[in-house]
């Protein structure tokens, strides 16, 4: 089924093969991050003004992504929601998977009864579908972008744990591993400086998966109603809030739609075409 | 030599009991940790101290946490679900109805979605690298990565909007001929199909690829089987298991399926009872529905751990 093209000069000079769909999807993944991070000088106006006097105004030059269901400019609520959306869902990726590579490597160096309680607490928390935990938390709690963070962590942190647990107990029965014992390395030394550099590439991939999923469950927390609040708006609540819109197919609705779509399927195809060497380092 | 099934199924049956008692311990303590005081809420801003110390007590919420849990627990065996705090309803006749409509929903999609995604999964692993076995894939890289309310958004505007075929809303009521089932149950099951068949496909066609790289598919390449007999004779009855396994594993994601589904289409199921619950704080419904969901869940993962543990000739 892999059937890479190397594109040019890039693949001959890395060493890497890069194939077209790849570099597409990086490039969508590069532009979503880009739009994220200079929101406010690339908007042209500001999320709450009301610039049209229709509401779910067509697209049009000087509105290019039509007007909302109050008349504001689309486009800019889009370009913050961007913000909302790979920001929120970037943080906690980055808490799941740092918390759970580091609690999995340590499960695997210690094994007996610490990886006993931990895979088991984690197993059962893992049985909790995800958006149901979403709603409970929010139920308990309510809802702020914190909370939201922090809940969607939890979420995701027992399947990074699996992961990087499955991978590090590999490494463990290695030789070296065995060295660095007897050399009386500790703990922090023995995951961070042996075992991490051998599971990173896999890791990182992993971490790219995840993201997918985080930004899934956000939106759809957010559709909900129960995710991000407003004044604040990401994705998931432009669609709920515009899902009025739907029946004259309003580009208030469709476009945050294809939004979301745009960034987890490029993820999800970057990953999947990401060059064998930086995703199996190790499993192979 | 011993068979080791019965063991390995205990263990998992053992397993799975000891997760549904940390996951029902979890979505009590996550409901009870609220800020406020439920009697105060209940009885409203004028509430004299004497009433809300009698109904404290009355709803034992004077006692440890412990054993209020103990007691919550107690009640679900004995089929008590505790009272609803928004309209003094036993949570039980709340559910009844609406646990009936959401077990339609998830049957009638998962008539349409097995025979469909295993046919698909199966038939791109067997034309594996084909055009059509790329599409195929493309195609549930793409549903996979996208929110169900997108799905739905997305086949609202197609049939409803579009060609009008089909009503954007549904209402259960409607339904006395099987025309007018077709119309309540379309939208929500097209959803669904995507959403789960997805998954299935996947998880099929990975299975049965698995089974063709083996030795004996190999030999049964050298002797000149033709590639249907070499899938259909030699690879899918060993498939089978993994195949089954794969079937409640995908099952397991109309649990979130439903929740955002049966919202956006406003079907009166038990996921639209527990999001409306959320809103108006209604715990006993919140925990009710949250233990009902997870039940399901625990069920059909642990069900997909037997079938493979089952259909594994090695551990007989």
């Amino acid at each position: 089924m892999k059937t890479y093209s190397p594109t040019g000069i890039l693949a001959a000079r890395s060493g890497y093969r890069v194939n077209l769909v790849g570099l597409v999807s990086f490039f969508v993944v590069l532009f979503w991050a880009l739009v994220a991070l200079f929101a406010p000088y690339i908007a042209p106006h500001s999320v709450g003004e009301m610039i049209d006097l229709d509401y779910f105004g067509p697209m049009r030059p000087g509105l290019w992504l039509g007007s909302d269901y109050l008349g504001r400019d689309m486009l800019s609520r889009v370009i913050f929601g961007a913000r909302y959306t790979v920001g929120i869902s970037l943080a906690a990726v980055s808490i799941a998977c740092f918390t759970g590579v580091v609690l999995g490597m340590t499960s695997a160096v210690l094994r007996g009864p610490v990886d006993m309680v931990v895979s088991r607490l984690l197993d059962a928390l893992n049985s909790i579908p995800s958006k149901l935990f979403g709603l409970m938390v929010v139920a308990a709690v309510g809802s702020s972008i914190p909370v939201l963070i922090l809940t969607l962590s939890v979420i995701y942190i027992p399947g990074a744990y699996r992961f990087s647990r499955a991978l590090a107990v590999n490494i463990e029965t290695m030789d070296f591993i065995m060295v660095a014992r007897i050399r009386g390395e500790k703990l922090p030394y023995l995951i961070g400086s042996e075992i991490l550099p051998n599971i990173i590439g896999p890791v990182l991939a992993d971490l790219g998966l995840r993201f997918v999923f985080i930004v899934l469950l956000l939106s759809g927390l957010s559709f909900l109603g129960l995710g991000v609040q407003p004044p604040y708006a990401d994705w998931g609540a432009l669609v709920r809030e515009n899902i009025g819109g739907l029946p004259f197919a309003a580009p208030a609705v469709i476009v945050p739609s294809l939004a979301i779509a745009t960034l987890t399927i490029s993820v999800n195809l970057l990953i999947d075409n990401l060059p064998q060497k930086i995703r199996d380092r190790s499993t192979s | 030599m011993k068979s080791r099934v019965p063991s390995l199924i205990l263990g998992r049956l053992l397993i799975a009991l000891v997760t549904l008692t940390i996951v029902s311990f979890a979505v009590f303590f996550a409901t009870t940790m609220l800020p406020g005081d439920t009697a105060m809420i209940l009885l409203g801003q004028s509430a004299t101290p004497e009433a809300v110390a009698g109904l404290r007590a009355a709803m034992h919420l004077d006692e440890p946490a412990l054993l209020r849990f103990l007691y919550w627990i107690g009640g679900l065996f004995r089929g008590d679900l505790g009272t609803s705090y928004a309209n003094q309803m036993p949570v039980t006749t709340l559910i009844a109805d609406r646990l009936a409509n959401t077990l339609k929903l998830a049957g009638l999609t998962t008539l349409v979605t097995v025979p469909l995604a295993l046919t698909l999964g199966i038939t791109a692993a067997m034309w594996r690298g084909t055009l059509y076995d790329r599409i195929v894939t493309i195609a549930t890289i793409g549903v996979i990565s996208v929110p169900e309310f997108v799905l739905a958004t997305l086949a609202v505007l197609v049939f409803a909007v579009y060609l009008k075929w089909l009503p954007a809303l549904s209402f259960t009521y409607q339904v006395d001929s099987f025309s007018g089932l077709l119309r309540v149950y379309a939208m929500p099951v097209i959803t669904l199909t995507f959403v789960v068949s997805a998954q299935m496909i996947r998880m099929s066609r990975a299975a049965v690829i698995e089974t063709l790289n083996t030795p004996y598919v190999e030999m049964a390449l050298l002797k000149g089987a033709s590639r249907p007999r070499m899938v259909l004779r030699h690879a899918l009855p060993n498939a089978l298991g993994p195949i089954a396994n794969a079937v409640a594993l995908s099952l397991s994601y109309l649990v979130g399926g439903v929740i955002i589904v049966e919202t956006i289409f406003n079907y009166p199921g038990i996921a639209k009872l527990m999001v409306d619950g959320v809103s108006t704080r209604d715990l006993p419904l919140i925990q009710s529905c949250a233990m009902i969901f997870c039940f399901g869940y625990l069920l059909l993962i642990t069900t997909a751990d037997i079938v493979a543990i089952l259909s594994n000739p090695r551990l007989r």
